[in-house]
């Protein structure tokens, strides 16, 4: 095990590198430019060259590059141009509010789907199957934005119930970190239960159809053993695997539920840099975004040999 | 050991015994053991706190907070003495002396001096164009005495205490210290002398910028007038919040979880208005100009006539109606370069502007050299919805005249950049885009950045008429400020046949917030001085 791990933790570093040198390019080389953003509205064209020179974005792309790996592999991610904040520091603030949005939301939605999934499987072709699906389309093709404005609407403007938008970390006290979660928590969480719900159904049915299952059966056993012991647990691999790959998203943030809420996650500190041209932002949010990526995949990889164990790597 | 608790009654002591030092200190303290706090949602995201280093409107909103200034325009636009106390000028017109008020103390506890003063105007005039000017007639600044300075002229200049006070982007004093950083590096230490003093700590960027009162502010004792006169913090505590959806904001406005809305999109002020427990204020009786710049350094634009044929294709009402909406929020026609509210305000030489004359903008286009099928470069920002709604009138317009246009449509941000490139129009330049501005300094002929004709020294479009420069420069050295509102018209009839830009229209944005807020003061701008919550 530990040298699977080793493996491919060491197989991230070409990854993380191809990224890097992607990612800067792609920037580098598209248009815009911070500098007029800084220097505002009003700026002539000179104070714009000024302010390029001062803050080197004149250099050579290739020594500009260079000079970001170096910083990089001294474990720099770089300063915000706007406020010479750390990049560090940036993605530390931003990161609590993101994390609880997406454990909130994946426990809402893996508590919610999978047993909705596994009725829909074993009431298949009913109505309990039906309205279940239904339901899950309903959700997954409604966009978030307005799933949360409906909410924010019933809740928090009609009954006053909850905050129409804000974070409160966790260390300001359980009860207000949850109230001002609740609602884009459920936005999201509505949909991803839709996600994993299909996903929970469609893999129970093709395991329910197995021979063992029959056996099980026939053994006599009740269904509530041979729907979780028998099939859940055989179904296991395909819904950890949706549930993994929903938490990488939503870690790498999630810019509407974040916008509609004014929730302070990395999905808005990932879409303001780029409207802003802060290279160094974008580049450190979506270098560590891909290593949360990353890293996911390898413990969604590892869950495999425990989930089933004739899977070998 | 030291508690929370203890160190808060340490904290609560020093703030009572700061407060009690002298009289005049900043009033408006809050009861005992009550924070008052003001929720303010703010148009953008404070991400720069230097002045100097950017023009940003968010950074001059927050500079406005945490610095103080030597004047300040009242409402009548004319500079007050803010920091100053006194002021002398030479009887040849060429020393001023500059004596500041006593108790003008830094957030660190430093007195303001003199050289602080001297330092923060040197600094402002290496960026800010006013200051450029004023440092072309400006021989030397020299500290007096503990209180006082110098500054000695080459000859007269009508405009010395109009650039010191002027209302956007003023000297903001600054401790020495920092003042002394050159101007085109950023001053991140936030510490200034004004009403308010910025939580760096509790600084998140993209999400909430914190200010405390500063409890040793000295406020005038006049009233408070526009920017002059008393800032009197009273309240303990603002919070800027930056939220970028507005559906959200007036959500939150409405369920009482924030205060005070800088600016509401003009389509939700009708509904803010029916609102029982919101207030919807102007604040700005200047108002918004909107303009089209033109690139004079390319066909069709480089001759008058090419610039003049825009004229012919305005239809005021046309364009405040895509970018406005609600008539009670524009004027039905300004064709004052100056704003049609301002002192300044002439309507000389607009005619052109009064009824869209295609046939005419055709033949005068022509008369610049645009042949049939040459593509105009539009820049179109999508991501600016006042901008964007404003250039798509200026296409339908243009293709009107038998223009063949070419939109390149992209974000702002992408925009800023393209506009500032001398390329030709096909090889990456461009011909025409949209902007706006407001405020005294747009009322100014000298301030208006986009009617600067000084050619490469120019604003992107690099205006260039020697004529109307020396026009406006006779007008800057004018000391006689009647004399100088009588050029006004001389300058806007020049500026008419050369067009450095084509104002399409004024509009107001007005602020929102509850209706426990009070004291919101008519300042052009949003401040938050004066402001109280119950």
């Amino acid at each position: 095990m530990l040298r699977i791990i080793l493996r491919r933790l060491a197989a991230t570093i070409p990854v993380m590198l191809v990224v890097a040198v992607v990612v800067f390019l792609m920037l580098h080389l598209s248009n815009g430019d911070p500098a007029a953003v800084i220097a505002g509205d009003n700026a002539t064209a000179e104070d714009i060259a000024q302010l390029r020179t001062s803050l080197g974005l004149d250099r050579p792309l290739l020594e500009q590059f260079v000079q970001w790996i170096w910083q990089l592999a001294h474990g720099d991610l770089g300063a915000s141009i706007f406020n010479r904040v750390p990049v560090s520091t940036m993605i530390a603030q931003r990161v609590e509010p993101t994390l609880a949005l997406t454990v909130l939301t994946m426990t809402i939605a893996v508590l919610l789907a999978i047993p909705l999934g596994v009725v829909s499987a074993w009431r298949v072709g009913t109505w309990v199957d039906h309205m279940i699906m239904a339901l899950a389309v309903a959700a997954f093709s409604c966009p978030v934005f307005l799933i949360g404005y409906a909410l924010v609407g019933q809740f928090s403007r009609t009954w006053k119930l909850l905050p129409v938008q804000g974070y409160t970390p966790l260390s300001e006290g359980l009860v207000p970190f949850l109230l001002h979660l609740a609602l884009p928590a459920v936005s999201l969480g509505l949909i991803y239960t839709a996600l994993l719900a299909r996903m929970t159904r469609s893999t129970m049915l093709e395991v329910l159809g197995e021979d063992y299952i029959r056996t099980a059966r026939a053994k006599g056993l009740g269904v509530v053993p041979v729907l979780l012991r028998h099939g859940l647990r055989n179904a296991a691999v395909p819904i950890v695997t949706t549930i993994g790959l929903g938490i990488a998203l939503l870690i790498g943030g999630v810019v509407v539920a974040e916008s509609v809420f004014a929730i302070p996650g990395i999905g808005r500190l990932t879409v303001e840099a780029l409207q802003q041209r802060d290279y160094p932002v974008i580049q450190g949010v979506i270098l560590v975004s891909s290593l949360v990526y990353v890293l996911v995949n390898l413990l969604i990889d590892l869950s495999y040999l425990l989930l089933d164990p004739r899977i070998r790597y | 050991m030291h508690s929370r608790r203890n160190i808060l009654a340490g904290v609560s002591a020093s703030a009572l015994l700061a407060s009690s030092i002298g009289q005049g200190r900043a009033q408006g303290k809050s009861q005992a053991g009550k924070i008052k706090t003001l929720k303010a949602v703010v148009h953008a995201d404070i991400k720069i706190l230097d002045p100097v280093w950017t023009t940003a409107y968010i950074t001059q909103r927050h500079a406005n907070l945490v610095y103080d200034t030597l004047f300040a325009p009242n409402s009548k636009f004319e500079p007050q003495p803010q920091m100053v106390e006194s002021y002398t000028l030479s009887p040849d017109g060429l020393r001023y002396s500059f004596t500041l008020r006593p108790s003008l103390v830094f957030h660190d506890n430093q007195p303001v001096r003199p050289a602080d003063c001297i330092a923060s105007i040197k600094r402002w005039s290496a960026r800010d164009p006013m200051g450029q000017l004023l440092a072309t007639f400006m021989t030397d600044m020299a500290v007096v005495d503990d209180r006082t300075f110098s500054m000695t002229l080459k000859e007269p200049y009508g405009l010395v205490l109009d650039s010191l006070g002027k209302a956007g982007s003023p000297p903001y004093i600054m401790p020495e210290r920092l003042a002394k950083t050159p101007a085109n590096e950023q001053v991140t230490d936030p510490t200034g002398s004004g009403p308010f003093m910025f939580k760096k700590d509790e600084w998140r960027p993209g999400n909430r910028a914190v200010y405390m009162r500063h409890p040793g502010y000295v406020p005038r004792a006049e009233p408070p007038d526009y920017l002059s006169g008393g800032k009197i913090p009273k309240l303990d505590r603002l919070e800027w919040i930056y939220i970028p959806d507005n559906n959200t904001v007036l959500s939150a406005l409405q369920a009482g979880e924030i205060d005070y809305f800088e600016a509401p999109p003009l389509d939700f002020i009708g509904m803010l208005r029916d609102s029982p427990d919101i207030t919807v204020l102007t604040i700005d009786s200047l108002g918004v100009q909107g303009l089209i710049r033109p690139n004079t350094l390319f066909p069709p634009f480089d001759k008058y006539e090419g610039r003049q044929a825009l004229l012919h294709l305005i239809d005021q009402a046309e364009y405040m109606g895509a970018v406005v909406g609600d008539a009670s929020l524009y004027m039905p026609f300004c064709g004052a370069y100056f704003l049609c509210s301002s002192d300044n305000a002439t309507e000389v030489g607009s005619e052109p502007m009064r009824k869209p004359d295609y046939a005419k903008a055709k033949a005068l286009l022509a008369q610049a050299g645009y042949v049939a099928g040459q593509k105009i470069v539009v820049l179109q920002p999508t991501d600016r919805p006042q901008y964007n709604a404003a250039t798509t009138v200026l296409i339908s317009g243009l293709r009107k005249a038998g223009v063949t246009v070419d939109v390149q449509a992209a974000d702002w941000s992408t925009i800023t950049a393209r506009r500032a490139r001398r390329d030709p129009p096909d090889k990456g330049g461009w011909h025409l885009f949209i902007t706006t501005q407001g405020g005294p300094d747009t009322a100014m002929p000298v301030s208006n950045v986009w009617f600067n004709s000084r050619c490469e020294r120019a604003n992107p479009g690099w205006a260039c008429d020697p004529e109307l420069e020396k026009l406006l420069t006779a007008w800057a050295r004018e000391p006689d400020r009647a004399k100088r509102h009588a050029a006004i018209e001389e300058i806007q009839r020049r500026a008419y046949v050369s067009v450095p830009y084509v104002p399409f229209g004024q509009f107001f944005q007005p602020v929102a917030f509850r209706k426990n807020v009070t004291g919101v003061l008519k300042s052009g701008q949003p401040v938050y001085w004066n402001i109280d919550k119950s």
